[in-house]
């Protein structure tokens, strides 16, 4: 390779007892394309934010070009060339594109904006790397990948040579994600230098030239693309072989839940669009689609947070009318939000006030609180399933990610739900907390509970879907047979190519 | 300078948040009063004496407590549910006046026993009503209920001196703008003899224990706490969050109300523009001093009416504005505020 | 009916308007610049208060006008400066912070002016500012009297509006304003410091906020007596919101609320005491109401309004 661009050395970060960043070194060389591997908090967004001096490191220095970067200045990391493309967009969509574009490039203290000259920059750059944008376009109107697109324009405005991209195929299709991986190529040839961060083992492999895996704060392996294979890199990223659970064959049972035509209708937009599905006992139906494409309110409208405008759901074999979320978990639907932090807990309220609140008609009489029975019912679950780092009475915000996923599991499943909804049960969880949860549903579908699992994750929807439906613009396809399906055929459905395949597999 | 979230908050730390608040807020105003070239300590000790020197000074800091406790009631059971009332002083006057017209009007007749509930719940909804129409704002039209309140205390307040100026003027005060007032029967009983002190401070200690029970053992308590803390949490777990605004909506409005129906019947017999010195505003702060604790309020009622009522006798000896009781008052919500705020936080590097 | 168009076509009406609105344009336009930054400022109430006082005070003992009001600014900004300090570095509740700075500000004002001013029969005033009718303009017919027979800061008053729309449009420094505003992660993402345009967008506001305090004592009255800001900080938020975050509507929004307030005042004196008095004091607060309720929705609040921003945090 070439001359290194960029050099971590010894960067260690402490935040409080928890070591972030443990004496990492790295190095990048121009027209190189690394991969920063990693589980959920092993460091890598940490690594980065020093990277790019929104952390101070506690020891180590960052340099490019040879020149050392001072450390904390957001400012001088972007002069040195540094671009960094946020996997939670750092864009405001009140702003045309170019504002967002032009923020902070001028002195803040001239007297006017060259706002020309600005724009005749932007579209050089995007003619140059085929980045297509509207210049004037109000951000908040563009789709997810236009949006995308912004971003690493953003940064490319800024004359960067080294690009970080934390995360970037998040929210993209399997079509957007190889679009964008092409022209991460190409900027490579012209000879940008690119880090990107991800746990997906598949788009490491397909794109990186050289691969850096951290597990809990430590560099732990360095390799070349060509030298190493998936399996070799999971064990690495996990520190140990973690298996997640597979299902086995099932019967399924009597058919649960039905929706016929349920269109949902949101501040003047229908967010779904007369949808058709059945859920069955004993038996999981996979719901596949990128973010935004109307999980949101799928989910809701099972979880009694959301309303139909018209269609029918058809419940335990009775057609039923609004169904609010006392009626939701009184019928026996256990339900699991897509987020964890908004919806399925209050953070400061104790572990027991969280476990009961969705039940508390169970834990009260006369309208009073019977507090003894919910601490019991807390006590319960937090035996019945492993979580760890609270008591019942401790605030909820104090246990980690995984630990309130299998509280959150826990007071659903220990009532034997008939149904159990599940939206996005393992994002944001490390290896080891998602074999736990995927068991954990598994286990309700062996004892004959119907779930419907909602996922952007092609890897969780085949290892434990029995049937696959695909959303897209709030549109669900026909169901499939998990059997009947490979990744790519997926991908073709969430990018809503299923209308011109034959329905034969429908099942 | 960062800072970084407490993991635990120590409940010492907690305790003592409200004194080493007060303090401070003290501590400022201390200079304020060297400033006016007066002795700091004899001011504060005239204080404490104007407060509780004489029984005459002790019933008046109690009968001032009174309102101040409800008031800060009304803010605190709303604040909780993040319904950001801060119409209390236009609930009170609307309360006061219903009061007023109520018993001069419509149950002048009745005996005490029955005159005084009816009216206590007269001056409850009137204080409701005018809360309501801003949360029916908010919730029907996504309008910050903060500014609506506040100039609905405008509104409210014009809307009383037209009442006492017009149709409910009381024809023999000599041309005062004053409301008629209130019969003998509506007349609170004095919970001591030859004093102003009437049974309003038992009612809202009562209801200070009330409220206490309500949130910390009802089910409407755990939800309205859990509507207040993460709406979005709440509504995924079936808190209907409409309705439990509404029901706080009217405790807090009807508590307001309630505070100067009571004001009226106990102390004054009349309503006038200025019968209120800005009891409104003042529960904003001992609602926030108390932390929102219902309890708490009970004492931060009294730590601020001993600042009014201590400051108006310290001014008379000294020469030192009585505003030096407001100024303390503001200042220790906002040294409550900053010591809240490191109760929850650590200054890291 | 006649009556109704005497008073319209009086040039008196429309003087009166601008005069009514110089306040409200200053108040308006500091609360627009906090909150385009991302800061809700309820102290404005107080440091309008604070502003009249202080600047009629450095006024009263023996300051040239220009000064009173280069005082009031200053204080103001002190004052905004603590809010920042509560609602920025602490990331407080901007509510609950704006409403202890009211608070504090104006018990303050009033202990204040009564430790300078001893008390009196009738309340010490000062020499105001005088209009200054504009050379040729003013002698238009009508017009003259009615738009350019004004005092100085009413012409100020205008002249900040347009530099600030400008800023705010126009320059590097406003489109850091409203990142800030937007989304401060993304101007941190810039190498912008959101913490810092938000100190500086609040200490301006409130400077700006204690100006237009400082026109009621030092232009429009000649004396300073408590409660004297009568709400008119609230309306301010209310006038935000009405014009959509925008200084130029912001502008035309004081100007029409004035133009009621004035025509109000005509309208009582021309009727004569036939309906309360009481009912026209109303009608600039009910209008406020009217004004959110309509625009609450429709207007394109600050996506980061109300929301504290600490690094690292999201």
């Amino acid at each position: 390779m070439s001359e290194a661009v960029l050099e971590i050395s010894g960067v260690s970060k402490r935040f409080g007892t928890n070591l972030a960043n443990d004496n990492i070194s790295l190095s990048l060389a121009k027209g190189e394309i690394v991969a920063l591997l990693g589980e959920n908090g092993a460091g890598k967004t940490t690594l980065m934010s020093i990277l790019f001096g929104h952390y101070v490191p506690d020891t180590g220095k960052v340099s490019v070009m040879g020149e050392d970067l001072p450390p904390g200045k957001p400012r001088a990391a972007i002069r040195a060339g540094i671009g960094m493309v946020h996997q939670h967009f750092s864009l405001a969509p009140n702003l045309t594109v170019l504002e967002n574009v032009m923020t902070g490039t001028e002195s803040l203290w001239s007297l006017a904006s060259n706002v020309s000259a600005a724009r005749k920059k932007l579209m050089a750059i995007s003619g140059r790397f085929g980045l297509r944008v509207d210049p004037d376009a109000r951000l908040g109107d563009l789709s997810v990948g236009e949006q995308q697109r912004v971003e690493i324009l953003k940064a490319l405005y800024n004359d960067a040579r080294i690009l970080v991209l934390d995360e970037p195929t998040a929210v993209l299709t399997n079509i957007e994600a190889e679009k964008l991986f092409s022209t991460l190529k190409d900027m490579a040839r012209q000879g940008l230098s690119l880090i990107f961060i991800s746990h997906k083992l598949d788009e490491v492999m397909a794109t990186a030239d050289r691969i850096v895996v951290l597990r809990g704060g430590k560099l732990v392996a360095e390799r070349k693309a060509a030298d190493t294979s998936k399996a070799e890199l999971a064990e690495l990223m996990v520190g140990r072989a973690v298996h997640r659970p597979v299902r086995d064959a099932a019967t399924p049972g009597e058919t649960v839940l039905e929706a016929v035509g349920v269109t949902v209708r949101q501040d003047g937009v229908d967010r779904l669009k007369a949808v058709d599905f059945h859920l069955r006992a004993g038996e999981v139906l996979g719901i596949i689609g990128v973010s935004g494409n109307g999980q949101t309110v799928l989910a809701q409208l099972l979880s009694g947070t959301a309303q139909r405008s018209a269609g029918d759901l058809v419940l335990y074999g009775h057609g039923i009318g609004d169904l609010t979320v006392a009626e939701a978990v009184e019928a026996g639907i256990g339900r699991i939000p897509e987020d964890r932090n908004r919806e399925g807990a209050i953070g400061e309220m104790a572990i027991w006030e969280n476990a009961v609140l969705e039940r508390i008609q169970r834990f009260s009489r006369h309208g009073l609180v019977d507090r003894r029975a919910g601490i019991a019912f807390a006590k319960k679950i937090i035996e019945g399933f492993d979580v760890r780092g609270g008591t019942p009475v401790s605030r909820i915000r104090l246990l980690s990610g995984g630990n309130m996923q299998k509280l959150i599991l826990g007071r659903n499943l220990i009532e034997r739900p008939r149904i159990l909804l599940a939206a996005q049960p393992a994002r944001g969880l490390d290896e080891g907390a998602v074999a736990a949860v995927h068991e954990r549903i598994l286990e309700a579908r062996r004892a004959g509970t119907a779930v419907l699992l909602i996922s952007e994750d092609l890897e969780e929807v085949m290892a434990l879907a029995d049937r696959i439906q695909a959303i897209v613009g709030g549109r669900l396809s026909p169901p499939v047979k998990a059997e009947d399906v490979d990744a790519r055929r997926l991908g073709l459905m969430m990018a809503g190519e299923w209308e011109k395949e034959q329905v034969a597999h429908a099942v | 300078m960062r800072f970084e979230r407490r993991e635990h908050r120590p409940a010492a730390l907690v305790i003592a948040t409200p004194v080493i608040a007060v303090i401070a807020a003290l501590a400022v105003a201390g200079v304020l009063i060297a400033f006016a070239g007066a002795p700091v300590l004899t001011a504060y000790w005239k204080i404490l004496t104007g407060a509780f020197g004489s029984r005459l000074s002790t019933t008046e800091t109690l009968t001032r407590a009174a309102p101040l406790m409800l008031t800060g009631l009304a803010a605190a059971i709303a604040f909780r549910a993040r319904l950001w009332n801060i119409g209390a002083e236009g609930q009170f006057y609307f309360g006061a006046i219903a009061v007023a017209a109520a018993s001069a009007h419509l149950f002048g007749g009745l005996p005490s026993l029955l005159q005084i509930p009816i009216l206590f719940v007269v001056g409850a909804i009137a204080g409701m009503v005018l809360l309501l129409f801003p949360l029916w704002l908010r919730l029907r039209f996504s309008v910050d209920e903060v500014v609506t309140t506040l100039l609905l205390n405008f509104v409210a307040i014009l809307f009383v001196s037209m009442l006492i100026d017009g149709v409910l003027k009381d024809p023999t005060a000599f041309g005062w703008p004053q409301s008629e007032a209130v019969a003998d029967a509506a007349r609170l009983p004095k919970l001591l003899a030859r004093s102003r002190l009437h049974i309003g401070l038992a009612i809202a200690v009562v209801l200070a224990l009330v409220v206490h029970f309500v949130q910390s053992r009802t089910v409407f308590g755990l939800q309205s706490r859990a509507a207040g803390l993460n709406p979005a949490g709440a509504g995924f777990a079936g808190v209907p969050l409409a309705r439990t605004l509404v029901i706080v909506a009217m405790m807090s409005g009807g508590l307001a109300g309630l505070a100067g129906a009571i004001e009226v019947m106990g102390v004054k017999g009349y309503v006038t523009t200025d019968l209120s010195p800005g009891y409104g505003y003042s529960g904003i702060v001992v609602a926030m001093l108390a932390n929102l604790n219902p309890l708490g309020v009970v004492l931060a009622a009294l730590f601020t009416a001993i600042m009014f009522v201590g400051a108006d006798g310290m001014s008379r000896s000294m020469g030192i504005p009585t505003y030096i009781a407001d100024v303390t008052v503001a200042l220790s919500l906002i040294s409550m505020l900053i010591a809240v705020f490191f109760t929850q936080y650590r200054i890291s590097r | 009916m006649s009556a109704l168009m005497d008073i319209l076509a009086s040039a008196g009406l429309w003087a009166a308007v601008l005069r009514i609105a110089t306040p409200l344009i200053l108040g308006t336009l500091g609360a627009l610049l906090c909150e385009r930054s991302g800061v809700l400022n309820l102290g404005i109430e107080g440091i309008m208060t604070f502003g009249a006082m202080i600047g009629w005070l450095a006024v009263y003992n023996g300051a040239d006008l220009w000064t009173g009001i280069l005082v009031a600014a200053v204080a103001g900004g002190v004052f905004g400066f603590l809010h920042a300090v509560l609602t920025v570095t602490l990331g407080l509740s901007q509510h609950v912070s704006g409403l202890g700075v009211t608070l504090f500000a104006s018990s303050f004002s009033y202990y204040v002016f009564r430790l300078m001013v001893p008390v009196a029969g009738t309340p010490p005033t000062v020499e105001p500012f005088q209009p200054i009718a504009i050379p040729g303009l003013s002698d238009l017919p009508f017009f003259g009297p009615a738009f350019f027979t004004q005092t100085p800061p009413t012409y100020l008053a205008i002249l900040i509006a347009l530099i600030l729309a400008y800023v705010i449009f126009r320059t590097p420094l406003g489109l850091a304003i409203r990142m800030a505003g937007e989304n401060p992660h993304a101007a941190e993402a810039q190498g912008i410091n959101p913490m810092a345009v938000r100190y500086g967008a609040v200490i301006a506001g409130s400077a700006l906020m204690g100006v237009g305090g400082a026109f009621l004592t030092l232009s429009a009255f000649n004396s300073f007596f408590p409660t004297m800001v009568q709400g008119r900080g609230w309306i301010c938020i209310a006038l935000v919101v009405f014009a959509s975050w925008r200084p130029g509507r912001a502008l035309l929004g004081a100007l029409l609320f004035a133009f009621f307030d004035g025509f109000q005042l005509r309208l009582q004196t021309a009727l004569n005491g036939a309906v309360p008095y009481q009912l026209f004091l109303m009608i600039p607060y009910i209008l406020s109401i009217v004004a959110l309720a309509v625009m609450a929705r429709r207007a394109r609040v600050p996506q980061a309004l109300m929301q504290p921003y600490r690094r690292g945090e999201r």
